[in-house]
């Protein structure tokens, strides 16, 4: 086509994808926005359109910072169980694929097999006899209940596997020869080598355990111990009237995943695509 | 005193013997798997067998399967069933659609358009419910009220009709898993050879022949796997539905097969039935990835 006509399509085409793109942040922007609005308001209207610029309000975000100890009680409990999780998952994982893309050793195609299996079982079905488990191991409203489902988390095991199919082997004779252990090996060579693929893992594992709901809501009891999303979750209700902090707390959940994004998106796009299934 | 030195060192150099040290590397896997995946899997179809109470556990054979048989259990199949079919009908076309978009040349901001599409699937479904809920309120100043007004419509209360409950959840999973289908989208494109549409090019085909005669047939293989995770996800719809109901909502207009489970297995405490909820769950989403294997030819023998 013309030169002219390929700059007319690209601006109508770049317009189109403008549009497209201002709807899908809409419902973030509308959130944020809501967020300085009274929670009276919220209650009564939903989402207005009303950006009313002199009655700009910071009375919900003042409310979550001085009065709402639950909110933050919730909030750490979000990056305790985060955090433990993510550390003993990349650990377990990180073996477990390496092994199995690494070494050539009996029973290995087995459990790949495994490993492949469980990726296609679908949580929902495992929920029920998992929660009965657990409540017979005594782990109900516990941390330790909440986390021990993800410590070994196929979905990164599997990642890992791939990624480790690509390593160099021929360092570890190298390694070898000079004396150092198979773990040796791992911990101080391949460990190193494998960082993109620890860098994906965490934004995976990490996204995936702080926007958990499913799981958190069968372990969890006690509104102390709820993680960010039980606990917001709880607060949506038409009797209660704790919309203040749930508008606010549910921007500040959001926030610091948007602007981790931001800074890491190479690893969120390859961690997410790998994670695959919709959870 | 130099026995227990000796057998200390035989352990150790066995712990490190080649032989061994892949099995100590994936034991984890295979702790968790039997416990927390083997064992609860079994257990899954076993107990829909039974009639489970506090301490004490009774067979009853096919007694929760005829239970399952009710007005409640249709409903909630009929609701993932339209679940499913709206998810697939917005969520494969429009994101295969969008990847070519943002993979021509002649689109700017393509990164900026990749990461806006993106960033709604960072949210928690909590917090992606609560922003519709809010949008959609019933009252007459909602943004969504405020829209259907421009057409002369009345409010609706959004969450107490048969049809905008179906709505409701199929726009919700629609904005939080756009973009991650786009990006599937996208990685299939680029494994698709800049030759193919030159020599089109040279050949005089217009921007529809193209696309119908080289790009979805190269897209066949994202487009199978996409749908089959999108089938899976759709049946296994919960969350989507209890972040604006609850586990139940009137008339049961938004329950799905998951709720049910969850309502029945562990509001109402009964496992047994539960698990039978369950196991029907797992057998449809068992022959989708069957045929889905079918369909990618993992049972096909090798030509020679």
């Amino acid at each position: 086509m013309t030169n002219k006509n390929r700059k007319i399509v690209s601006i109508v085409l770049t317009t189109i994808i403008a549009i497209i793109g201002f709807i899908s942040l809409f419902p973030l922007i509308a959130l944020i926005i809501s967020s300085f609005r009274p929670a009276v308001e919220l209650i009564r209207n939903g989402i207005t359109l009303n950006i009313d610029l002199e009655n700009f309000s910071l009375t919900n975000y003042e409310y979550l910072f001085t009065e709402a100890a639950q909110y933050w009680r919730w909030y750490g409990n979000s990056l305790i169980v985060t955090i433990l999780t993510v550390v003993l998952s990349l650990f377990f994982s990180s073996m477990v694929g390496y092994a199995l893309g690494v070494y050539d050793f009996k029973g290995s195609g087995i459990i790949f097999l495994c490993v492949l299996l469980t990726m296609m079982i679908p949580f929902e079905i495992m929920m029920l006899p998992l929660y009965k488990l657990i409540v017979n191991l005594g782990l109900i409203n516990t941390y330790t209940g909440i986390i021990l489902p993800s410590i070994v988390a196929v979905n990164a095991v599997f990642f890992f596997r791939q990624f480790a199919t690509g390593l160099p082997t021929e360092l570890m004779d190298a390694a070898r020869i000079d004396g150092s252990t198979e773990y040796g090996i791992f911990f101080k060579i391949m460990v190193p080598i494998m960082k993109p693929s620890f860098g994906a893992m965490t934004i995976l594992l990490g996204l995936n355990t702080w926007n958990n709901f499913l799981w958190p809501l069968l372990v969890i009891r006690s509104n102390d111990l709820f993680t960010l999303p039980i606990g917001l979750q709880s607060l949506v209700s038409p009797y209660e009237s704790n919309y203040n902090v749930l508008i606010s707390g549910a921007v500040l959940s959001v926030l610091p995943i948007v602007v981790l994004f931001i800074l890491f998106q190479k690893y969120f796009v390859s961690g997410l695509t790998a994670g695959g299934v919709k959870g | 005193m130099k026995s227990t030195v000796k057998k200390e060192n035989k352990l150790i150099k066995f712990l490190n013997s080649k032989k061994v040290v892949p099995y100590i590397f994936v034991l984890p896997f295979i702790l968790s798997f039997s416990v927390l995946t083997l064992y609860p899997a079994i257990q899954a179809v076993v107990m829909s067998f039974q009639r489970i109470l506090p301490g004490q556990v009774e067979f009853i054979g096919l007694a929760n399967y005829r239970r399952l048989m009710n007005p409640v259990f249709y409903r909630a199949f009929r609701n993932t069933l339209l679940y499913t079919f709206f998810t697939l009908l917005v969520l494969i076309p429009v994101p295969m659609i969008l990847a070519v978009f943002l993979n021509s040349k002649i689109v700017k901001f393509k990164t900026i358009l990749r990461s806006a599409l993106f960033i709604p699937s960072l949210t928690s479904v909590v917090v992606a419910g609560l922003i519709f809920r809010l949008i959609f309120a019933e009252s007459g100043a909602s943004i969504a009220n405020q829209f259907i007004g421009l057409f002369g419509i009345d409010p609706i209360v959004w969450t107490t009709q048969s049809w905008s409950a179906i709505f409701l959840m199929v726009l919700l999973a629609s904005w939080r898993w756009m973009g991650v289908n786009v990006l599937y989208f996208l990685a299939g494109l680029q494994s698709i050879p800049d030759e193919m549409y030159e020599s089109a090019d040279i050949d005089g085909a217009n921007v529809f022949d193209k696309f119908r005669h080289i790009t979805v047939p190269f897209l066949k293989s994202v487009t199978i796997f996409v749908t089959t995770i999108s089938i899976i996800g759709g049946f296994r719809v919960f969350a989507e539905s209890y972040v604006f109901w609850g586990a139940s909502s009137p008339g049961n207009i938004a329950t799905t097969l998951v709720s049910y489970l969850y309502q029945q297995g562990i509001q109402r405490n009964d496992m047994g039935f539960g698990a039978a909820v369950g196991v029907v769950v797992l057998i449809i989403i068992f022959l989708v990835s069957l045929i889905y294997l079918i369909l990618t030819g993992a049972f096909k023998k090798e030509t020679r």
